[in-house]
């Protein structure tokens, strides 16, 4: 029978709040570098002209067929070996989170874009904007809106994903449970409160994202 | 060098097939795992719907990798011996299982109730509801999201690399650390990848136009 000891858990609670910390920052930084990755493929592959389309196009395609770990290797273990190495794991983990979700945001804001009523972009062109100008004051705001929910859920998803960064020991949960697991071997009380810190901070999220959508709900 | 490159094929083709195998099986797994789900939510008993709610909500909230460390670490500590292999399975087969469920029962609520209402007012039983009436339908909105779902089991596969499976990841790994030819061995397992993933979704693709003009 399993004899349970939650002490080793709890005295180690730090370790996993803060890796439960730099997880939700992993995500939100990758977030940021991921929506402008994909607002600019978004925007080439509407908007672009021909070539620009294909290279987004082909980004897209790439990277939601390839799995995340893969480009987490190519970009910790690969870049060095060609003669790139300026980051550290951290860093390196953040940027193949960002490349990983722009494809994924790409679509969303493809989406977004699409959605926004022909009506009103060339209302904005018959009032003389330029194109520059359409998108900044029309297209942007009304796709921000269209896209919320979507971006939510992407953020979620990021954070979950933050669990990979462990394979490249940067110290987050996943790479926490494992410490604590090495050093005290209290398996099940370890994966068990790792796994309620998860389905807590991903709850949490999902119920703060549902009141900021509702806050900047579109009124139809 | 040439012959390093070379000797590394039969490594990768080994990989291949550990990925392509564990990705049918967590498929094969997960769906049946899935359809239970799926009916118990739509048409369970009251405790058994929450008891699979609860497993849905609580497996799309914890990641896959999170999983599969609890499973191979967790049932030896219980005194059940797992291979690598089967904990990885088994993990993404729970994981995958909880999506389908969910795409089965958005699948099933999307047709119109007056749809299985005429059924049962002409007569048709529980069963031949199922049959004639709901399953027809229901398969065309779960097909595409299923191939979805199929797409992203074959990426997750890769975590079974990190409970030391020598899957394609983890042959990728290999061979990059003996030759150092990191970009063209990345390449081929993006290729490799890209090949399954995207005949997977062109596959997608297709059956969702034939089922939205039927």
């Amino acid at each position: 029978m399993y004899q349970f000891n939650w002490r080793p858990v709890f005295d180690n609670f730090d370790l996993l709040l803060r890796g439960l910390g730099l997880g939700l920052s992993m995500a939100a930084v990758s977030l940021a570098i991921g929506s402008l990755i994909g607002l600019a493929a978004a925007f080439a592959r509407t908007q672009g002209a021909r070539p620009l389309q294909i290279v987004a196009s082909a980004y897209v395609e790439l990277v939601r067929n390839v799995p995340l770990l893969l480009i987490i290797y190519f970009v910790y273990f690969g870049l060095p070996l060609l003669g790139v190495s300026l980051m550290d794991n951290i860093w390196s983990f953040v940027l193949s989170l960002a490349l990983y979700s722009g494809a994924y945001l790409t679509e969303v804001f493809r989406a977004g874009i699409e959605a926004v009523g022909r009506g009103q972009t060339e209302a904005a062109r018959a009032i003389g904007m330029t194109r520059l100008q359409v998108a900044r004051h029309i297209t942007l705001p009304l796709m921000f809106r269209i896209a919320l929910p979507a971006l939510g859920n992407t953020f979620i998803a990021l954070f979950k994903d933050t669990s990979l960064a462990s394979a490249i020991a940067v110290p987050e949960l996943t790479y926490g449970a494992i410490r604590i697991n090495v050093n005290t071997w209290r398996v099940i009380e370890v994966y068990l409160v790792v796994g309620l810190l998860y389905l807590a901070a991903c709850y949490a999220i999902a119920g703060l994202l549902r009141r900021l959508e509702r806050r900047f709900a579109m009124v139809t | 060098m040439m012959e390093l490159v070379l000797a590394s094929f039969p490594l990768i083709a080994r990989g291949l097939l550990v990925t392509i195998l564990v990705s049918v099986a967590v498929l094969l797994l997960g769906t049946l795992f899935g359809i239970g789900g799926g009916l118990a939510l739509l048409y369970g008993a009251r405790p058994l719907r929450w008891l699979v709610r609860i497993y849905v909500d609580a497996l799309r909230g914890i990641p896959q990798l999170v999983l599969i460390f609890a499973i191979f670490y967790g049932f030896p500590a219980l005194g059940l011996q797992v291979s690598a292999i089967f904990a990885g399975v088994l993990a993404l087969a729970l994981f995958c299982g909880a999506h389908v469920s969910e795409i089965i029962r958005g699948g099933v609520e999307s047709i119109a109730r007056g749809q299985v209402d005429a059924g049962k007012a002409i007569g048709l039983s529980f069963v031949q509801r199922l049959r004639h009436v709901i399953v027809p339908q229901a398969l065309r909105r779960i097909l595409p999201a299923w191939v979805n779902t199929a797409v992203e089991i074959v990426k997750s596969s890769s975590l079974v690399s990190l409970v030391s499976v020598v899957d394609l990841t983890m042959a990728i790994q290999q061979v990059v650390g003996r030759t150092r030819e990191a970009l063209l061995f990345y390449a081929v397992a993006a290729t490799l990848y890209f090949a399954i993933n995207f005949t997977l979704s062109i596959m997608g693709r297709r059956l969702e136009n034939r089922f939205a003009h039927a």
